[in-house]
């Protein structure tokens, strides 16, 4: 079988004493970064990747630790969701409605044993799924030429656009911000500059990583400071950790079908984690038949959202991986890691550098056993990550976040423009305008400029070629409906509201 | 009305976005789109979106107090003179200053924000120069 024989060079790399250390080590601050209010994946992954060059680890012990960080930060957001009401990140917002009041009635410990449960199935087979699916969708991926590409990424914006915001025009308005900064710069078909003002430090155009790290974590820093007094946490006490087996299998087909759920989820570009668990949600209480405890700490509640979380992770890497089309935020940041180490993601990673491709899902496998280790018996450990005050933590975000992205370039020019990036960040989300958008079309405006072009060189400048094959019409077709269709489901999709504390 | 005006932003950003890719010169040997085309594009989509969110707003966001603003406004002047400082005045003044300061700003009590700012700026000082191998100078290079 192909598959075990990858699977064999997979272990072969990752099971190096470097590459474990750097997954365990990843695994434990993913939790703890997840695990902190307001510091989520996205922000989490983005202020480390520049210390991660730091380290000077090539391309394979990069990414397993992000991708360990990653995976880490998707189990984490759980605690805070169960004992603080506050989700960790945005995909463990579902978690706090039935986490919570489970919470309350002194069952802390079993709610998070069992989420705990539910993130390794969901991100387990999430990962299998990974697996089987990549190779098949990167020899698809081998019949895309510059024209399919340019409906791929029309895809990605209006699907992203489409779900992520509640506003079609805010949506577009994010996209083109993003596509417009990624124009800055020398014009790789011509060496023209466009758009840089004749400020020398915009030759090389936008570094991704600052425009990143601006909008996630210096955002977060300005909102922090806002919302501080507001929310004053008043947390549930976690007690003796025991693990309720009786829960675990009378939920094992919540499990499965959040699971079944979050992976489809995560396998659209541009839709991820929070779609992915919300749906699981969703679906859950459709099919369960007594839906009185939904809301008020039934274990349905809490397992479905959360495997279709974890596994909206593992499937959002299938898009990113196999097209170099993330479907999430943090896949977002993940591509811009893989581009900064210089790994073009597409169909020729599969072939040409299988040990990268083979040696993260190994690592992802074993980061999953890891994380269950530290996140069922451990669990307690890092409960006690949430009694950080504020006061200490934010500054040491906002200091790590300026080190790193100093140590890239060592100029204060990036740095400002990464404060200007967070300022504008806040701005977006006061006018309720999404900032994944944004950093999607910084990192593939580019592309998609060149994917254009070129499709245009080969139709001699006839429009009409992109849409000739039956891919590309198709890709358009699912991009048209991906944009347009959440405007009439809203109305069936409303958030239910969140527990009150 | 904080999405009028930020839509008629956007708007003249486009239109200033478009008129600079008007003044790009088309070089002689260019494949048939050229460098002007996709930014062209670009403009013309965020210039309807934000004629849109112009001509139908949705319900008003959610400003902080005057207060608030102030005390973002500080933070974002802590910064901008942190990014400025960090190489002038060496890692470890530099960094106590500004995350002392921070902390003031999310709880107001002088002592303990000096000890945290100091304390951070050791530590942190610590893990990037001996963890990370950073080439962080602690201190101004005139000491």
């Amino acid at each position: 079988m192909d598959l075990f024989s990858n699977l064999a060079l997979g272990f072969s790399v990752a099971l190096t004493p470097t590459c474990l250390g750097l997954a365990v080590v990843g695994c434990i601050l993913g939790t703890m970064i997840g695990a902190l209010p307001g510091l989520g994946p996205s922000n989490g992954v983005a202020i480390l990747i520049p210390l991660s060059f730091s380290l000077e680890l090539d391309a394979i012990q990069a990414l397993v630790l992000m991708t360990s960080v990653y995976y880490g930060a998707m189990y984490g957001g759980r605690i805070s969701s169960i004992l603080l009401n506050i989700p960790g990140d945005e995909p463990a917002m579902m978690t706090t409605l039935d986490g919570y009041p489970m919470a309350k009635q002194g069952r802390a410990g079993d709610a998070l044993v069992l989420s705990g449960v539910a993130s390794f199935v969901g991100a387990l087979l999430a990962t299998v799924g990974l697996m089987i699916l990549a190779p098949i969708l990167a020899r698809v991926a081998f019949l895309f030429g510059p024209a399919e590409y340019f409906a791929l990424y029309m895809l990605a914006f209006c699907t992203l656009g489409g779900i992520g915001s509640n506003n079609q025009a805010k949506a577009a308005i994010a996209v083109c911000l993003g596509l417009g900064i990624s124009m800055i710069g020398v014009d790789n078909s011509t060496g023209l500059t466009r758009f840089t003002g004749g400020n020398l430090h915009l030759f090389d155009g936008v570094n991704f990583l600052v425009a990143i790290v601006g909008l996630f974590a210096v955002t977060e820093v300005f909102v922090f400071i806002e919302s501080h007094g507001k929310e004053t946490a008043i947390g549930v006490k976690l007690k003796k950790v025991t693990i309720p087996i009786k829960d675990i299998i009378y939920t094992r087909w919540s499990m499965l079908r959040g699971t079944l759920i979050g992976f489809i989820a995560g396998l659209l570009p541009g839709a991820g984690a929070s779609l992915g668990s919300f749906l699981a949600y969703t679906f859950e209480k459709g099919v369960a038949k007594d839906k009185s405890k939904f809301g008020k700490g039934d274990v349905r509640g809490l397992v479905a959202p959360e495997a279709g979380n974890n596994a909206a992770a593992g499937g959002a890497l299938v898009p990113m991986l196999t097209l170099g089309v993330p479907g999430s935020g943090t896949t977002a940041v993940l591509l811009a890691l893989l581009m900064t180490l210089n790994i073009t993601p597409g169909p020729l990673l599969f072939s040409e550098r299988p040990e990268v491709v083979w040696g993260l899902i190994a690592s992802l496998l074993i980061a999953n056993v890891v994380l269950l280790i530290l996140n069922v018996p451990m669990v307690k450990v890092f409960s006690r990550i949430l009694q950080v005050p504020p006061s200490i933590l934010l500054p040491a975000v906002t200091m790590i976040s300026f080190v790193g992205i100093f140590s890239l370039s060592g100029s204060h020019f990036d740095l400002l423009l990464m404060i200007g990036f967070g300022i504008l960040g806040y701005i977006l989300r006061k006018v309720d305008i999404p900032a994944v958008p944004v950093i999607l079309g910084i990192l593939l405006g580019e592309h998609m400029e060149v994917s254009l072009r070129r499709a245009m060189v080969l139709s001699d400048g006839d429009w009409s070629y992109l849409i000739e094959s039956p891919i590309s019409l198709g890709l358009w077709l699912a991009a048209i409906v991906g944009f347009i269709a959440p405007i009439f489901l809203r109305g069936f999709f409303k958030k239910p509201p969140q527990p009150v504390a | 009305m904080s999405d009028r005006i930020f839509g008629l932003i956007i708007a003249v950003v486009a239109l200033a976005f478009f008129a600079s890719a008007t003044q790009l010169e088309q070089p002689f040997f260019a494949d048939p789109l050229g460098p002007k085309a996709f930014p062209y594009l670009i403009s013309v989509v965020a210039f309807i979106a934000a004629s849109m969110m112009i001509f139908s707003p949705d319900k008003e966001s959610n400003w902080p107090n005057f207060k608030t603003l102030i005390r973002i406004s500080v933070a974002v002047i802590i910064l901008i003179l942190y990014a400025n400082s960090l190489k002038p005045l060496g890692f470890l003044f530099s960094t106590a200053i500004a995350a002392g300061a921070l902390s003031y700003q999310i709880r107001p009590r002088s002592i303990e924000s000096i000890a945290i700012g100091v304390g951070l700026s050791v530590v942190l000082f610590i893990i990037f120069k001996y963890g990370l191998g950073l080439g962080l100078f602690a201190f101004p290079r005139w000491l």
